[in-house]
C-alpha cells in the first residue's frame, strides 16, 4: 500500500516485526537492583544528589546537572544506594552510575503528585515539569525534551510532528504504544502543541501499522488540528529530516535543525510519557523495550524500569535461544552492538535485539565495483562510496567537500552494498575527523 | 555474565543479500539469450570461441593474481563476464589465437595492471578489442553471413555500397557481424532482465539509444536501422552499463549515455570505420571520473549544487 514518503533514496529491508507486533506491552518484573548511569541523555552528565547508604524511593531525583542541555536522573526502584562508581554503559565505555539495591517494596516518593490539566499550566511551567521529570527523546536520540520545546529567540515554530514511523526493523515498542494507548500519544501531542503555541500537529506512522493508524484516528476524531499521516514503509522514514520532508515537503537546511523550517519533531513515546508525567507526576523511570531477534526464546514488548540489567530483561523473555552471536541496543540499522549483557536499560533503549550465533555474521568486504547502489539508496543524496573512499585515504578535506557532515548515519549505503563495505562506518570516521579538526 | 565471542561491529547489523558474485552471475544469465542466438546463427564454433575466451580470461586472472601475490578472486565471476563480452566482439571466423591474446590483454593489461576489479578505468573487453582491431584488422573484420557466405555487416553494406538490410533480419540477428552483437531481440531480453534485477540504470541505454535515434533523424538517416545495426544494442545494454567504468550519479549516467550516442553517430557518419560503438564507450569511460565530479547530486538541505 502506498503512503506519503520522502522522494530520494531509502531502502526496503524485511520488517522482522512479526514476533512482537501483536504482543501487548507487559510490565517487566521490578528488578532487585538497578544501575543508573549519570549520562543517559545528550548533554551535560549529572552529578549525584545522594550518597552511598542513602535510602531512595521510586521517582525521587537522585542526580541532576546545572547545565541547560541535560536531564536529571530518578530512582526507578525504592531501596538503598549501594555504590556510586563507573559501570559499563551501553555506549561501550564505563560511566559513573548510581547503583540501587531494591527493598522489594516499590515505595513511591512523596513528591510524586499529579500536575493536572495542561491547559491550566503555562508553557514555561510545563517545560520546567518535563525538565524536572528527566524527559528526553525516547526514540533513541535522548535529546532533552525541555530544550527541544524551547525555541531560541526569533525562531517561529508552526508545527509539531510526532514520529510514529518506527522504521527500524524488529522494533515494535512505538507500535504497541500507539495501539494500546493512543489517547496518551494524542494527549502528549496536544501538550507539546500547547507549550509551543502551535495550531497544527501531525503524527506520522508507517502504514504497516494500520491498527495504530486506526486507533490514533479514533482518538483524534474530528479534531482538525491533528492529522494522522499514513507513510510508506521505507527506511529511514522515521529519520527526522525525511519525516518532515514527507509530511510538510520542507527540507531542513544542511547543518540546521527542524526549528529552521518551523518544526519540532518528537517521538510518540516521548509524547505519551509527557502526558503520563502530568497525569501521575511520576518522572521518567521506565520505558517500553522490544526484546526480540533469533537469539531470544520468547520475544516481548516489556515496560522496563530504567537501570534494569539487559541480562534480567532477556531472562524474562525465556533467556537466549541457542548461542547468542550479537546483542544490539536499538534496531538493526542504527543500534549499538554490545560486549555483554551486564549493562543497564537506559532512557534511549528502544530495543534489545539478539542474533543467535548462526545469524550474527561478520561481513568480509571486497572491492567497490562502483555499482552506485549506495548513491541511489542515500536519502540525503550523498555519494557514500566516494566519501568513504576519501575518508579511508585520509583525504578528509575532500570527503568534507562531498558533504560528509550531512550524513545521517542511517546505514542504507552499507545495507545495499554488494561488496559489503562498511561505508557508513568510514563516513562516521570522516565526520569525527572533520569535527576534531574544527576544534583545533 | 560473560558471553564468549559476541560480535561487536558498527551498524547496520543487517545487510541485503546482494553480492558482487550474484551481480556477475546475473550478467552472465542476461548474456545467455545472445549466446544462444549466436550459436543458432553461427553454429557451434560460436560456442567454442566463447568458452575459449572465458577460460583464457579466468586463467589469466588467476595466474596474474598469483604472480602479483594478490588474493585470487576468480570466484567473483567478473572474468567470466569479460570473457563472454570479449568473445561477443569477435567475428565467427576469428582464428583461435586471437581470443587467447585478447583474453590476456583484457585481464592483464586492461584490468589487473590497474588494480583489478573495480579499479580499471576502461571496460576490459572493449579495451582488448581496440588492441586487437589495431593489431589484426583483417582477422577482426572478416564477416560471414549466417549461411557461411562471406559478407559485410549491414553498417558496412550501407556505408560502402548503400545497400539496406531488412529490419526483421536485423532484429532477430540473421545478419553478418560479431558473434554477440547481431540479435537485437536476444540482447533486449537480456537487458530487460538486468533492468528488472536492478543491475543497470535505464538512464544509460535510454540516453544512448535515444541520442542515436534523434541524431540519425537530424542527419536524415534511418533511425531504426541505426538502432538495430552494428554493436549498438550490445554496447548500450551491456558495455556502456558496465558498473566499474561508468558514472555513479544518476545525472552522470544520463550524460554518459548521451555522450556515447553522440560519438557513435559521429563515427558512423563521418569516421573511417563503419561502426563507432566501442570507441565511443571507451572515450566516455575516460571521462567518467570527470562526469562524476560535475554531476554530484544536490545534497538534501542544500540550495545549490556545489561541485566538489
Amino acid at each position: 500500500m502506498r503512503g506519503k514518503t520522502f522522494p530520494v533514496g531509502g531502502i526496503h529491508p524485511p520488517h522482522f516485526k512479526e514476533a512482537t507486533e501483536k504482543k501487548n506491552v507487559k510490565p517487566a518484573q521490578i528488578p532487585a537492583k538497578v544501575v543508573l548511569p549519570l549520562q543517559q541523555h545528550i548533554g551535560a552528565p549529572c552529578e549525584p544528589l545522594v550518597a552511598v547508604g542513602d535510602t531512595v524511593k521510586v521517582g525521587q531525583k537522585i542526580a541532576d546537572s546545572k547545565g541547560f542541555v541535560s536531564a536529571p536522573i530518578h530512582a526507578s526502584i525504592s531501596g538503598k544506594v549501594v555504590a556510586i562508581e563507573p559501570r559499563p554503559h551501553p555506549n561501550g565505555t564505563n560511566v559513573m552510575s548510581i547503583v540501587i539495591e531494591g527493598d522489594g517494596e516499590n515505595n513511591i516518593w512523596e513528591g510524586v503528585k499529579p500536575y493536572g490539566n495542561y491547559k491550566e499550566l503555562s508553557p514555561d511551567e510545563l517545560r520546567k515539569i518535563f525538565r524536572e521529570a528527566g524527559l528526553v527523546g525516547l526514540g533513541g536520540a535522548t535529546f532533552p525534551t525541555h530544550v527541544k520545546i524551547t525555541p531560541p529567540e526569533g525562531k517561529k515554530v508552526e508545527t509539531v510532528i510526532l514520529n510514529g514511523a518506527e522504521c527500524e526493523p524488529y522494533l515494535t515498542a512505538d507500535h504497541r504504544l500507539m495501539v494500546e494507548h493512543p489517547e496518551d500519544v494524542v494527549e502528549g501531542l496536544r501538550i507539546l502543541m500547547h507549550v509551543l503555541g502551535v495550531e497544527k500537529g501531525y503524527i506520522g506512522v508507517e502504514n504497516n501499522k494500520e491498527d495504530a493508524i486506526e486507533a490514533l484516528k479514533n482518538v483524534v476524531g474530528d479534531d482538525t488540528s491533528i492529522e494522522v499521516v499514513s507513510c510508506e514503509v521505507k527506511y529511514p522514514q522515521g529519520a527526522e529530516k525525511q519525516l518532515i520532508k514527507t509530511i510538510l515537503d520542507r527540507e531542513v537546511p544542511s547543518g540546521g535543525l527542524p526549528l529552521d523550517v518551523g518544526v519540532v519533531v518528537n517521538n510518540v513515546g516521548t509524547a505519551a510519557t509527557a502526558a503520563n508525567i502530568l497525569k501521575t507526576g511520576m518522572p521518567l523511570i521506565e520505558r517500553i523495550v522490544t526484546i526480540t531477534g533469533s537469539g531470544v526464546k520468547d520475544p516481548q514488548n516489556l515496560m522496563v524500569r530504567l537501570g534494569t540489567m539487559f541480562s534480567d530483561v532477556i531472562d524474562q523473555c525465556g533467556g537466549f535461544e541457542g548461542k547468542p552471536g550479537k546483542i544490539i541496543m536499538g534496531g538493526p540499522m542504527m543500534g549499538l552492538a554490545q560486549h555483554n549483557v551486564d549493562i543497564p536499560v537506559i532512557k534511549g533503549t528502544s530495543g534489545i535485539l539478539v542474533f543467535n550465533a548462526k545469524e550474527a555474521k561478520k561481513y568480509a568486504p571486497t572491492t567497490c565495483i562502483r555499482c552506485a547502489r549506495c548513491v541511489d539508496a542515500c536519502p540525503m543524496s550523498l555519494m557514500p562510496a566516494t566519501i568513504a573512499n576519501y575518508a579511508l585515504k585520509d583525504l578528509i578535506d575532500v570527503s568534507e567537500e562531498y558533504d560528509a557532515l550531512d550524513c545521517i548515519e542511517c546505514g542504507c549505503c552499507s545495507y545495499v552494498c554488494p561488496a559489503k563495505l562498511p561505508l557508513v562506518h568510514a563516513i562516521r570516521y570522516a565526520k569525527a575527523e572533520i569535527a576534531a579538526r574544527r576544534r583545533k | 555474565m560473560q558471553l564468549e565471542k559476541l560480535i561487536v561491529s558498527s551498524s547496520p547489523h543487517i545487510r541485503s543479500g546482494e553480492t558482487v558474485q550474484r551481480i556477475m552471475f546475473d550478467v552472465v544469465i542476461a548474456l545467455i539469450p545472445a549466446l544462444i542466438a549466436s550459436i543458432i546463427f553461427f553454429g557451434l564454433r560460436a560456442l567454442l570461441i566463447v568458452i575459449l575466451t572465458v577460460v583464457v580470461c579466468i586463467a589469466a586472472e588467476a595466474i596474474c593474481q598469483k604472480v602479483l601475490n594478490k588474493p585470487i578472486t576468480i570466484s567473483d565471476g567478473s572474468a567470466i563476464v569479460t570473457g563472454i563480452l570479449l568473445a561477443f566482439n569477435f567475428p565467427p571466423t576469428v582464428p583461435l589465437y586471437i581470443p587467447i591474446v585478447g583474453g590476456v590483454l583484457a585481464i592483464v593489461v586492461a584490468k589487473q595492471i590497474f588494480g583489478g576489479l573495480g579499479h580499471n578505468p576502461f571496460n576490459p573487453a572493449l579495451a582488448a578489442r581496440a588492441f586487437l582491431v589495431a593489431s589484426w584488422p583483417a582477422q577482426m573484420t572478416n564477416w560471414i553471413n549466417p549461411d557461411g557466405s562471406s559478407a559485410a555487416t549491414p553498417l558496412g553494406l550501407m556505408k560502402l555500397e548503400g545497400i539496406a538490410t531488412p529490419y526483421w533480419d536485423l532484429f532477430i540477428g540473421n545478419i553478418g557481424g560479431c558473434l554477440g552483437e547481431t540479435s537485437a531481440l536476444a540482447l533486449l531480453i537480456g537487458g530487460a532482465y538486468l533492468l528488472y534485477r536492478g543491475h543497470i540504470d535505464w538512464r544509460i541505454p535510454v540516453g544512448y539509444l535515444g541520442t542515436v535515434a534523434v541524431l540519425s533523424l537530424i542527419f536524415s538517416q534511418d533511425p531504426l536501422f541505426y538502432l538495430l545495426s552494428g554493436g549498438l544494442m550490445l554496447g548500450a545494454l551491456f558495455m556502456a552499463t558496465d558498473m566499474v567504468t561508468t558514472p555513479i550519479t544518476k545525472r552522470g549516467r544520463l550524460v554518459f549515455g548521451i555522450g556515447c550516442g553522440i560519438i557513435t553517430v559521429l563515427i558512423r557518419l563521418f569516421g573511417g570505420y563503419p561502426e563507432g560503438v566501442s570507441y565511443s564507450i571507451l572515450l566516455m569511460n575516460a571521462l567518467t571520473p570527470l562526469i562524476d565530479r560535475y554531476t554530484k547530486p544536490r545534497t538534501f538541505g542544500k540550495k545549490v549544487i556545489k561541485n566538489a
